[in-house]
């Protein structure tokens, strides 16, 4: 158990040196190893969604991943969303909507709805409530989540148009 | 700059506004129990019985102790100093031996009780010694349900700790002079709130200052202050509870666990800062459970359709151990059975009893789903039997407004129940015009005649909220003209520092965002009962307003000098005191009156130093808010699969602080009554094994099982027990489900009746198909 590998994480742009074991999970790692405690864990067995990070653009448990599995990929986490003290429009949309109570579930909706709309700016409503079913929010009942994430589709859709016509 | 008439003041009360909770919960700034940590920290992991009954023979703890980093191994005779938790609410005589001590001692009574905790250096490697603990159990069997003849707990003792009693009016009498008896056997399961975050706790011991902290709180901590203080034999003063954000709450969060204290004894025991974060098996077999109960009940009738009497026998799994909560649920269970009926005579016997299972405490709306889910398919059952319309039959029991305030003859939660405001068939009526009720019917049979399987289902229910005794609240303005709310509530995500400052900014004529509330400190404030019982809203929201008044008057006497202006024509308007009848004037910030009062100011003129002010609410009474929920649902012939098409809900809570946020408490508690209803349940195996120990056993809904719920919140019937009106939100999304989504189920069945046991799992409903089928 003292063997211990050195890897480096990238988080939000950021490159931490840490030494792990090899069973340090990639959720235990950001938060311990990393003091990026935004990510939280609900489950431990990749069901509630809770730990979710971006992994070279794509959501991930990060809960079930060891931290050496992610050696040398771009992690992103909620503490990237927002500019200094500015919120993202994702942010912005949960706060209008009320799309969080506790807030202990909202990282991981957060980088799910950003993963998903960054790649698939144009999905539909069904495929939307999919992707969402995919995490557990125990407080809101989901509706203010929903309107959140439709209204900031719209919204990225008409941003990622703006960029690609530059 | 100055507008061209009389400043108004801005509306804070009613408004949707903004949470002031959300920024730092959104940018991943939050400070959850796991992110609490202390240099030189040792973390706990709890050794937990993997038998339901077992005289606990030895336990070996060599080999953890024996890995390097492991500090330390307690088992019951390391705490056996320690006495057992006690209560918290509905105390009743007899109940202590049933006590849970911090950890199995002689005996283990569930899977998941603790018998052993490993201190080591690091997370991981605590959890690797926890395994090598070995648990030398014998096996005994296991007592699993509630409801067959009480067995032994200990020798002398059965596993029936009491019997709760509550009644008025001649029952026997109602049922010899009945037209119909209906009778019933209906089950509730095993469920409970499964907050997101699981429980955490953190305790660091200051010798330096001879202070005890422990971080991760929730709930109440100012009783679990006195209570942790008490079994370690320290002053209260010397120990403070410190709350971060609480991922959840619902009932079960923030009562005191054994683990709340392991903690603390061990950080002053090993001298070192302890972490306890629960993983989630632990959390489902070791956190409280609720909901579990039998109700066997009769109704006597008149022919058309009145109640003469109720008679409910209800027996309640209370698991293994009596909790903080006592008989908090069945008694709720038996006092508000009635709900907004006109019952001339009542009884309701709750036999509590224990079985090895996980101990059971309160789950948002306890009691209520329960007793709510039996009185309404009662008044269903009463409407077939009489070939009644439904909505008929309940019309022709309910309380009429004009009988308000209505004395229920039963008591709870050591107040006696006084329906203080509703109208209740008023809002029946808004409910069933909100989906077009005889609209909906025509087309749900339309559709039946083709084929689906669909149905509609109504529930009434009364709620409870404003538990007192009391509040305390305290109020200062700094010199900046900043103001800081301190109250002894706790947060448990729904919104209150929001609420509480609504309620503030108007009372003192200051904007919203201009206040810090703070709570859940027990350094800040002397006295708190905190967060449970919808109570925060309505008992720290007047003790806000008062004080908030209060500071005001003391504010404009202040200015009133420095002005020399008379203190009637003076208001306080965006944090300035200025004159209201005109636009201009003199005035003064709020901040500057601060320093005025600041203790070495020559303008204080002997008044008490600083702009503060506190404020006291005292009430011996809750309040009753009311709804009707209306279930639509589709049943899927081959799956045996429920789906909740549409759902409304209708609230009457007395008024409105911030409708979004209540309507945001609805439809969350809605959610959890639809999990209640047809998903959720914690199973045993016939040894007393938890089935439901994983996310992918216990079902919760996603936004997949969720249908649109339309909320109507209606503001008829404010309460006359305290200025505002002000009634609970908290628990009126969840307290009708079952009943609504049963209606529905019978309703597509066209059985009436079919629905006797929540959750209506899919397994359950191709049972009843399957019988349909045969008959």
């Amino acid at each position: 158990m003292s063997e211990r590998d050195e890897i480096t994480l990238t988080i939000n742009g950021r490159r931490h040196a840490i030494r792990v074991e090899p069973r340090r999970t990639l959720v235990d790692a950001i938060r311990e190893d990393c003091g990026q405690t935004g990510t939280h864990i609900g489950c431990e067995h990749g069901v509630c969604g809770a730990c979710t990070v971006l992994l070279d653009g794509a959501p991930v448990r990060s809960c079930l991943m060891f931290a050496v599995q992610a050696d040398g990929k771009e992690i992103r986490t909620v503490e990237g969303l927002a500019k200094g003290d500015e919120l993202n429009t994702l942010q912005r949309a949960f706060m209008d909507h009320h799309g969080l109570q506790c807030g202990f579930c909202t990282p991981g909706f957060l980088m799910l709805i950003t993963g998903v709309l960054e790649r698939e700016p144009d999905i539909s409503d069904a495929e939307l409530i999919d992707v969402l079913s995919s995490n557990l929010c125990r407080c809101t009942g989901y509706q203010n989540i929903v309107k959140a994430a439709r209204a900031v589709a719209g919204d990225m859709r008409r941003q990622r148009t703006a960029q690609s016509g530059n | 700059m100055a507008p061209a008439s009389a400043r108004t003041r801005t509306k804070h009360v009613g408004q949707s506004l903004r949470r002031l909770e959300d920024r730092p919960l959104l940018t991943g700034r939050g400070r959850f129990a796991a992110d609490i940590s202390f240099p030189q920290q040792l973390h706990m992991r709890v050794v937990r019985s993997n038998f339901a009954h077992g005289k606990l023979r030895g336990i070996d703890a060599a080999a953890a102790l024996a890995l390097p980093g492991v500090q330390a191994v307690w088992t019951a005779a390391d705490v056996a100093d320690i006495p057992p938790i006690d209560f918290r609410l509905s105390r009743i005589e007899g109940l202590e031996p049933y006590r849970q001590r911090l950890f199995a001692t002689g005996f283990v009574r569930y899977v998941g009780e603790p018998v052993a905790a490993v201190f080591a250096d690091d997370p991981y490697l605590a959890e690797d010694a926890a395994e090598l603990v070995t648990l030398d159990i014998e096996e005994l069997p296991a007592i699993l349900r509630a409801g067959e003849p009480p067995g032994e707990f200990e020798p002398g003792r059965s596993t029936e700790p009491a019997v709760v009693r509550k009644g008025y009016g001649e029952v026997d009498a109602g049922f010899r002079a009945a037209h119909t008896v209906v009778e019933a056997t209906l089950s509730i399961g095993r469920h409970s709130g499964v907050p997101l975050e699981t429980r955490g706790a953190i305790a660091r011991y200051d010798a330096a200052r001879d202070m005890l902290e422990l971080h991760g709180a929730a709930k109440v901590p100012h009783w679990n202050r006195d209570q942790i203080a008490r079994m370690l034999g320290r002053s209260s003063w010397s120990v403070h509870l410190f709350e971060g954000h609480v991922g959840g709450g619902f009932g079960i969060r923030g009562e005191i666990y054994p683990e709340d204290v392991l903690v603390c004894a061990a950080a002053l025991r090993l001298q070192r800062p302890i972490k306890w974060i629960e993983d989630r098996r632990e959390h489902l077999i070791a956190a409280n459970h609720s909901r579990q109960q039998q109700h066997r009940v009769r109704a006597a009738v008149d022919r058309d359709g009145r109640i003469l009497a109720i008679d409910d026998e209800i027996f309640h799994d209370q698991g293994a151990y009596m909790r903080t909560h006592a008989v908090t649920v069945p008694d709720l269970a038996a006092a508000m059975l009635p709900g907004p009926y006109r019952i001339p005579a009542y009884r309701a016997n709750a036999y509590v009893r224990l079985t090895n299972k996980t101990p059971c405490g309160t789950y948002r709306a306890p009691g209520r789903f329960e007793s709510t889910f039996v009185r309404e398919r009662l008044m269903d059952a009463i409407a077939a039997r009489l070939d009644l319309d439904p909505i008929e039959v309940r019309r022709r029991n309910l309380i009429a407004s004009q009988e308000m305030p209505y004395a229920r003859r039963l008591d709870t939660l050591g107040t006696d129940i006084v329906l203080d405001s509703g109208d209740y068939a008023g809002l029946l009526d808004k409910a069933l015009a909100a989906v077009a009720w005889p609209e909906l019917r025509k087309s749900l049979a339309v559709r039946k005649a083709a084929g689906e399987r669909v149905g509609a289902g109504v529930a009434l229910f009364v709620e409870k909220s404003g538990l007192g005794p009391f509040d305390q609240v305290k109020i200062g303005v700094d010199t900046d003209g900043k103001v800081e709310v301190i109250s002894g509530a706790a947060s448990v995500g729904q919104g209150i520092e929001t609420v509480i400052a609504q309620i503030c900014a108007d009372a003192l004529g200051v904007d919203y965002r201009k206040i810090r509330v703070t709570h859940g400190r027990t350094d800040r404030i002397e006295y708190g009962l905190g967060a449970f019982a919808s109570r925060v809203t309505v008992m720290t929201g007047e003790a806000t307003r008062i004080a908030a008044s209060a500071l005001k008057v003391k504010a404009i006497e202040v200015a009133a000098e420095l002005l020399q202006t008379p203190a009637e024509l003076l208001d306080v308007i965006d944090g300035e005191v200025v004159r209201s009848d005109a636009a201009a004037g003199p005035s003064m910030s709020l901040g500057a009156i601060a320093r005025a009062l600041a203790p070495g100011s020559p303008l204080r003129h002997g008044r008490p130093p600083g702009l503060s002010a506190e404020g006291w609410f005292h009430s011996n009474h809750m309040n009753y808010p009311y709804g009707v929920h209306i279930a639509v649902t589709r049943i899927d012939n081959d799956t045996g699969a429920v789906a909740v098409e549409r759902y409304l809900v209708a609230y009457d809570v007395g008024k409105a602080v911030n409708p979004m946020l209540i309507e945001g408490q609805i439809v969350g508690g809605c959610a959890q009554g639809i999990g209640g209803s047809l998903l959720e349940e914690f199973l045993y195996d016939e040894r007393g094994e938890p089935l439901s120990v994983t996310f992918a056993d216990y079902l919760m809904p996603t936004v997949r099982e969720m249908p649109p719920v339309d909320v109507l919140i209606c503001e008829d019937a404010p309460s006359p027990l305290n200025p505002m009106g002000l009634k609970g939100a908290g628990e009126g999304g969840a307290n009708a489900v079952g009943a609504a989504i049963a209606a529905a189920i019978d309703d597509a069945l066209e059985v009436s009746g079919a629905v006797t046991e929540l959750p209506i799992t899919p397994q359950r409903l191709k049972r009843l198909l399957r019988s349909e089928r045969k008959s």
